[in-house]
């Protein structure tokens, strides 16, 4: 009896995992590997796709490549820029929250950005920012501002794509940011009452150094995931003008599906991904430190 | 005092949160030629809704029904795929080294841009001749939404108290009926918020969709994106469909903002 238990425990833990695995290898390593073998061929389709070995040439087109190197440049400048207004942003909404008893409501109002499809997002915004009839010059009509050239002007399309990023996602960061607040024990709280904390001194003191942990884990968190950036460039300025707004995932978009050159696509996205394992690890060395320090 | 302005900030906050989407609404209801004289008072006009559902060319109708079957179904297998895989990962005796191993790469392959890899699933949809397939993209879509999924459900996994677990093998009860009887519907509000912002995501999803979809099987994301991309922008219906669009993510927010909460928080802070 205990050994055909057993037996089935065994048995199930294979079948438990096998589905999830599987679905990784097929879906996952195996795209990884092709992506790997691909990067060193010139892919033709021809009713099939015919592959002719030319070694790292792809690797050198690249450096060469019009748009992947500023679109990485852009991407990192984007990401920086972004995650540091977000974060502060952020924190300065989830201290006056915290301080409001029916916060789910306007948490909810809050959350609708990140909900909401970001294609949308982006086509409204589009709108807003038109030239001619944009929500945003039709504003500033009123205060009598020349119309501004948003997405035409290169500076400006930047930022912007900077703008609309934070509109996108500060909430997100609210959310983590409001919850670890409500994670800290009352009673320090309370303590901190009764040795005479106002509003800021509370803030500074006593929820800054508490949820320090977590405003890092946000901002590392947002400053990877700010490298998907796409369906927003695709609709509002397609990486223009010039390379003004390029960004990776949209140079890898236009080289493997527009310009349908899928050799130079793979080795753009290894190196994209090469790229993106070492800022995790660079990300996570940064992390623990930064960790030790405020426990100090 | 303090009350006063901080209830003002958040009003203002949540003003600019909603103006696009108010504005968004607005045009909705207007025709193209009061959109493009930007008139903020025109007649209420619902000939947008009606080229968007009811003329022949349009294929809106059909493109919700394929958000709706590509979502639900790529949902149900996230979460029949994670539950099963993270009871075992978490509440079993098994290797270390294989726990290690599922988590490190479901976490690396959930900070990479996904565009590295819908090229290669591209190729390998074009080969096994899938492209434009609801079974590729159903299986792209669960792919893609497979990290959050393992991370909401782990999350609230292993918040199920270890006596729960400990009784049920004490009375005889296998791995297998430990999870469906035990741990199966314990787990339930875990599976309704990974199933809430997977389906969100899932139907929120352009980049998956633009690239492995053709007309026929393509979602609402990819059907309002071309109304935009037109030579002749269409306004009017890419408002409509705008609207039409943020359907799930408005009710579900509206009835469900507790278990968004906890599952963007549970699917980033580990």
């Amino acid at each position: 009896m205990e050994n055909r238990l057993r037996e089935t425990d065994r048995y199930w833990n294979v079948l438990s995992l096998a589905p999830l695995c599987l679905l990784l290898f097929f879906l996952t390593i195996i795209p990884l590997l092709s992506l790997i073998y691909t990067s060193f061929f010139k892919v033709t389709w021809d009713g099939g796709y015919l592959y002719e070995g030319i070694g790292f040439q792809n690797f050198f087109d690249l450096v060469e490549n019009k748009f992947y190197i500023p679109g990485v440049k852009n991407t990192i400048l984007f990401a920086l820029i972004t995650v540091i207004i977000q974060v502060v942003i952020a924190y300065a909404i989830a201290i006056v929250l915290n301080k409001i008893k029916y916060r789910i409501i306007y948490l909810s109002i809050f959350m609708l950005p990140i909900l909401l499809p970001p294609i949308v997002i982006g086509s409204i915004w589009r709108l807003m920012y038109g030239f001619d009839f944009g929500l945003f010059n039709y504003l500033l009509s009123y205060l009598g501002v020349m119309p501004i050239d948003w997405l035409g002007d290169p500076k400006m399309a930047f930022i912007s794509i900077v703008i609309l990023d934070i509109w996108h996602w500060t909430p997100f960061s609210v959310i983590l940011l409001i919850t670890a607040i409500e994670g800290i024990p009352k009673d320090i709280l309370e303590a901190g009452l009764v040795d005479g904390t106002n509003f800021l001194k509370e803030a500074y003191y006593l929820i800054t150094p508490l949820i320090m942990p977590t405003i890092i884990v946000a901002s590392l968190f947002r400053f990877i995931m700010s490298f998907k950036v796409f369906d927003e460039i695709y609709l509002l300025t397609q990486g223009g003008p010039g390379t003004a707004t390029e960004v990776v995932s949209f140079s890898i978009y236009e080289t493997y599906f527009e310009s349908d050159n899928i050799g130079l696509g793979s080795a753009m996205s290894v190196t994209t991904l090469i790229l993106i394992i070492l800022i995790m690890y660079a990300v996570q060395k940064i992390y623990i430190k930064l960790r030790l320090n405020t426990h100090d | 005092m303090t009350r006063f302005l901080s209830h003002s900030l958040l009003v203002i906050l949540s003003f600019i949160f909603l103006l696009p989407f108010g504005w968004i609404a607005s045009l909705a209801f207007k025709r193209q030629i009061d959109i493009l004289m930007t008139n903020i008072i025109s007649p209420i006009s619902y000939g947008n809704f009606i080229k968007l559902f009811a003329s022949k060319e349009s294929t809106f109708s059909n493109d919700i029904l394929n958000s709706l079957f590509v979502g639900l179904s790529s949902t149900l297998i996230v979460l029949i795929l994670c539950s099963l895989a993270s009871f075992t990962l978490t509440r079993l005796k098994i290797e270390k080294w294989v726990g290690m191993i599922i988590f490190g790469w479901v976490l690396v392959f959930h900070m990479i841009p996904p565009i590295t890899f819908i090229g290669s699933w591209f190729v390998l949809a074009n080969s096994l001749g899938l492209f434009n397939s609801y079974s590729a993209l159903i299986i792209a879509h669960a792919t893609i939404n497979l990290p959050l999924g393992l991370f909401i459900i782990t999350n609230y996994m292993k918040e199920i108290p270890h006596e729960i677990q400990e009784a049920a093998v004490i009375d005889g009860a296998s791995s297998y009926q430990t999870y469906f009887k035990i741990f199966l519907p314990l787990l339930i509000p875990g599976l309704f918020t990974a199933g809430i912002i997977i389906f969100l995501f899932s139907w929120n999803d352009f980049m998956v969709s633009i690239n492995l979809s053709a007309k026929a099987t393509q979602t609402v994301p990819v059907s309002v994106a071309t109304y935009a991309q037109q030579y002749e922008v269409r306004y009017g219906e890419m408002a409509a469909g705008s609207l039409v669009s943020l359907v799930p993510g408005l009710l579900l927010t509206i009835f469900a903002n507790r278990y968004i909460v906890r599952g963007i928080t549970a699917g980033s802070v580990k």
